[in-house]
């Protein structure tokens, strides 16, 4: 009836899972209690659980991606604690539930905090700058959402009922075979990220369709601000990666399910066959989450220095070159691996080539900034650190794409310190800097500037705290994913870097701390104009928040920076443009299809990781049900008349006449 | 101003002009045919189609048993021919074609298709060298007894 | 990249509104025009959503090379079992290959149908290539049997668990389509040749061309090769 699933599963044994789990519980239960008990949930499931607003779903992105990386972040305390106080000794963390915890993390925090963090982003700005109302398919937007948020959900639940991989945060068989992980912890990995690839695929193909088919009119390519640039590469990499992911792990899926002999160690099978396929994935993936951010630093950078982008051009030539580049380059993840020198120099020489593109692009920041009037604000901090910080990392990438480097120091602490190195330099102070530059735009309010410059301080100087140890450790000849050692040498260092994560997490309480007192002071930090940072793109040319259908008239483009052009030309002219047309506007229809699609998916992945046939029938009838259903539907629009676009669309337009005159 | 044979266009009596001065580019959906829109028409495309593709079906399985090749050549051929037919597929079946309305869907395809023949030829290289490398699984589990 | 861009003034869109589901006589006057609506966006509803299929046709596509790599690896990891050429009866291939080359011409000639709005030619080449997908897929079916029954299962060897994979996911991709492709014929029963069918009938026809395509790749590249001396 209830297949592998039994009372066993659950760890009563384990005293820090079950208070964490209990803990976890009640702040839910207590939440939904406070939701339902205000009224506020008619209002949750009508204005955002079934919300079709590109606005609406990549905030719901990024609050996933918030949410999940306080999780990853508590998994990276445990790690470096443990490490710290493990020379000689056991710890505090058994080998069983450290092994979790590292795969745990890993898996968390590429797959729902930098994903949906860079999508939620990509979400909520793309159809802003192109000048667009939403993304071409907006309920399956919703969908994609909603699966992301079912494969986040599924590897919480795994704390709980069951058990996590133990196999890292990719599962290299021929470990993560049935023969040597007959639990359920690489199932819970498998499906999780089966159905949440699904949801990013989905996005992917939404994101493409929208930049190349749906934009305002005259906004050429080569007017389209530089995120967008970076979006639709970065989402024809998901486009084209995925799908690889997805067949890997339905291989992996059937030798672990009905016997098949993939990457088994008997009858022929490849272990190796796997680590080529999914570095054919791993590697554009790094780019999939790094490209948007650099997008991000492009808008930052050329807003905050008052200037255009320097060598717009040359930045998209270099972009769609990283595009291509990086599919040709997977091997260097496997150097060790042992293809020969042949194979091997080619690959490693391939890894070279894209940092010119990339060393391209820093020069272009740089050259942004030198003549410009730079305003110091947090957006701009987290650029500039980006800049140094990737630049190192970028170094020490290099370093490893040398083969004969590689093989002294693959699977050492060195290879932990580059991609760190590269992520949270990289993505994470991307994420930020796009956070804080567009939460404005998003709420109608910026964020407290104070907080967010000590949060990152407390970032920058944690991260070279943190890092720079496991630099030289490796160099020392630690390797990775180590729950005890017996190297006296070592234990300074690794103090050192568990120093550097509590910086970490001073951060990320100032973090939240900022999102606190920012919003309890709400009024003081409004943005009446719609344009608090002198923007350059449309996504400033509408109100904060944006209205529903984004532009009550749609935008003429004339040029690059478009909104900078309008600016530009209304104050030469000193007034206002004149009130335009209005017309009636046709706006998806909400719809319920991806939260109930996602209900199902849970179900689904749920009965299929512990073997219970029955409901994997059941749910899979019911998700296909939906979709019937969706289509059965008669209409997908809602009318908005012209007089209420009007009414609307005036008072964001006095705000911003009042400005008019000021300058 | 540049008129654009679309017939989704046409049929609604809109006319698609480009009112600017860049290049003005149409764009038909991909499947979408591109020309006079009757059955007729439509059903000739097809059936010529359907017999190319027929044709090279039937070679394809006449040269996999045949003697008249060069043995080893035969993979090869199979793959040219396999090509072909797929090219008619696409023009006669997806109608995709050259024109200038077709750009985005044939840059879609060009980049799906570099990234299946990275992949698959990719993947080949590797694993081949790997095997002339490495031992096999059986002899090396043999001396791990 | 072009440098240039699709885009069109007002009154364009007016194509996904009035373009060839706009002489509908099973329409019910809903308009499908959405973001179209007004005109000012660069395409129409209709190459929004093809394109938009489009893509997911090619990342579908990507899934079948992923397969398609880790069958040529590992052909020849028969781990002493059989090879292709003692398993593949090409008789049972060529009809098989016979019915989808049949199922995809009639498939074309439903999306015909539907467009000029003839009930006739759209349901019967609809239940035409129904059919044939089904007799493919039966074919296929017999053959997964009698190969398990022979003790060549996916279980037996790399090589045939790569072989089982890669055309049975083809063949879920038949199944899916034939779902698919009942709910199309249930939605312009009961709907009528409205915008938004078309344009789903449009990306079923694409679909299903696809599938075929891809097997001539199979076809071609696993039984023939397979075969060949």
């Amino acid at each position: 009836m209830f297949g592998k699933l039994s009372w066993d599963a659950i760890p009563f044994h384990e005293p820090i899972v079950m208070i964490t789990s209990a803990v976890v519980a009640i702040t839910l239960t207590g939440l939904l209690v406070w939701i339902v008990v205000k009224g506020h949930l008619p209002y949750l499931w009508k204005e955002w659980l079934t919300s079709v607003d590109h606005k609406r779903i990549g905030v719901m992105y990024v609050i996933l991606a918030l949410v999940m990386l306080l999780r990853g972040f508590a998994d990276a305390l445990l790690m470096r604690s443990q490490q710290a106080i493990a020379m000689g000794a056991a710890g505090y963390l058994p080998p069983d539930h450290y092994n979790q915890i590292f795969s745990a993390h890993g898996t968390m925090m590429i797959f729902f905090v930098a994903m949906p963090f860079v999508i939620g982003l990509m979400n909520f700005v793309v159809p802003l700058q192109l000048g667009a109302r939403d993304v071409a398919f907006p309920v399956l937007n919703s969908v994609g959402f909603w699966l992301t948020a079912t494969g986040a959900l599924l590897v919480n639940i795994s704390l709980i009922v069951g058990e996590f991989a133990r196999t890292g945060w990719l599962p290299y068989p021929p470990l993560s075979e049935l023969t040597y992980s007959p639990g359920v912890g690489v199932d819970y990995y498998l499906w999780a990220l089966q159905i949440s690839g699904v949801g990013t695929l989905l996005s992917g193909i939404n994101l493409v369709t929208t930049v190349l088919k749906v934009r305002a009119p005259g906004m050429d390519y080569l007017r389209m601000p530089m995120f967008c640039w970076t979006t639709l590469a970065s989402n024809l990499l998901i486009v084209a990666a995925f799908p690889i992911l997805t067949a890997t792990f339905a291989m992996l899926l059937l030798d672990r399910y009905l016997g098949f002999h993939f990457f088994t160690n008997e009858a022929g099978g490849n272990p190796m066959m796997f680590m080529n396929l999914i570095w054919a994935w791993g590697h554009p993936e790094v780019y999939i989450l790094i490209l948007p951010c650099f997008g991000i630093f492009s808008e930052v950078l050329s807003t905050f220095s008052g200037k255009p982008l320097f060598g717009y051009r040359s930045m998209v030539a270099a972009t769609m070159a990283i595009c291509l580049l990086s599919f040709m380059v997977w091997l260097h993840h496997f150097f060790t691996m042992g293809a020969g020198a042949d194979v091997n120099a080619v690959f490693g020489i391939a890894t070279m080539v894209i940092a010119v593109p990339t060393g391209v692009k820093i020069f272009n920041w740089l050259f942004t900034m030198y003549g410009g009037r730079i305003r110091f604000n947090a957006p701009t901090l987290w650029s500039i650190g980006f800049m140094v910080t990737f630049v190192i990392g970028g170094m020490t990438g290099v370093l490893l794409a040398v083969p004969p480097a590689d093989f002294v120091l693959h699977n050492s602490l060195f290879l932990v310190a580059h991609f760190h190195n590269v992520i949270i330099g990289g993505v994470v102070f991307g994420a930020f800097a796009g956070y804080e530059y567009w939460f404005p735009k998003a709420f109608g309010f910026k964020l407290h500037e104070g907080l967010g410059k000590a949060a990152f301080w407390f970032w920058i100087i944690g991260f070279y705290v943190a890092f720079m140890p496991l630099y030289w450790l490796g160099l020392m000849g630690m390797t990775r994913r180590m729950q005890h050692y017996d190297v006296p040498a070592w234990q300074p260092w690794l103090i050192v870097a568990a120093v550097g994560a509590v910086l970490i997490a001073i951060g990320i309480a100032l973090q939240v701390a900022q999102l606190v007192v920012s919003i309890r002071s709400r009024v003081a930090l409004r943005d009446r104009t719609g344009d608090p940072w002198n923007g350059r793109s449309l996504e400033w040319a509408t109100a904060s928040p944006p209205l529903l259908f984004n532009f009550a008239v749609l935008p003429s483009v004339e040029g690059e920076d478009a909104y900078w052009g309008t600016k530009q030309r209304a104050q030469a002219e000193a007034k206002a443009v004149t009130e335009p047309d209005y017309a009636d506007i046709h706006m998806p229809r909400n719809s319920a299809t991806g939260f109930i699609c996602a209900f199902f998916a849970t179900i689904l992945g749920f009965a299929l990781i512990w073997h219970i046939w029955w409901l994997v029938g059941l749910a899979f009838v019911c998700a296909y049900a939906t979709f019937v259903v969706l289509a059965w539907r008669d209409e997908d629009e809602d009318l908005i008349p012209a007089d209420v676009v009007a009414k609307l669309d005036r008072a964001n337009r006095a705000a911003r006449v009042g400005i008019g005159q000021a300058a | 101003m540049n008129k654009v044979e679309n017939p989704a266009a046409k049929t609604g009596g809109t006319e698609l002009e480009v009112g600017r001065d860049s290049a003005p580019i149409g764009d038909v959906a991909p499947g979408d045919e591109h020309g006079p829109d009757d059955i007729a028409t439509g059903v000739r495309g097809y059936l010529i189609g359907f017999v190319l593709a027929v044709g090279l079906t039937a070679v394809s399985f006449y040269l996999a048993n045949s003697t008249l090749v060069w043995a080893p050549s035969i993979p090869i051929a199979l793959s040219v021919l396999a090509i072909a037919q797929m090219g008619v597929h696409l023009v006669f079946f997806l109608h995709i074609t050259s024109g200038s309305d077709n750009i985005n869907n044939v840059m879609a395809l060009a980049f799906g298709l570099l990234i299946v023949m990275l992949l698959v030829f990719g993947s080949l290289w590797i694993m081949t060298h790997l095997k002339h490398q490495t031992m096999p699984m059986d002899k090396m589990m043999q001396m791990q007894r | 990249m072009s440098a240039a861009s699709p885009a069109l003034p007002p009154g364009s869109g007016g194509g996904g509104r009035h373009g060839r589901g706009a002489h509908g006589r099973g329409g019910t006057g809903h308009l499908a025009a959405g973001l179209t609506a007004e005109g000012a966006q660069s395409a129409t509803k209709r190459i929004v959503v093809a394109y938009g299929f489009w893509i997911f046709l090619i990342s579908d596509i990507i899934i079948f090379a992923a397969l398609f790599a880790s069958y040529a690896v590992l052909t020849d990891s028969t781990a002493g079992g059989p090879r292709g050429r003692d398993l593949f009866d090409l008789k049972l291939v060529a009809i098989e290959t016979g019915c989808l080359l049949a199922s995809t011409l009639c498939c074309g000639f439903a999306g015909l149908g539907a467009n000029a709005r003839r009930n006739g030619l759209y349901y019967s080449s609809m239940a035409a290539t129904f059919v044939l997908g089904a007799i493919f897929l039966g074919i296929e079916v017999h053959e997964f049997v009698s190969m398990i029954e022979a003790g060549a299962g996916p279980s037996r060897s790399a090589f045939l668990s790569a072989f089982f994979a890669l055309i049975g996911c083809h063949g879920l991709h038949v199944t899916a389509g034939m779902l698919w492709l009942l709910t199309m014929v249930a939605q312009v029963y009961a709907k009528g040749y409205r915008d938004d069918i078309l344009r789903r009938l449009l990306c079923f026809s694409l679909f299903w061309h696809t599938l075929d395509i891809i097997w001539v790749g199979l076809f071609s590249l696993v039984y023939l090769v397979g075969v060949a001396p």
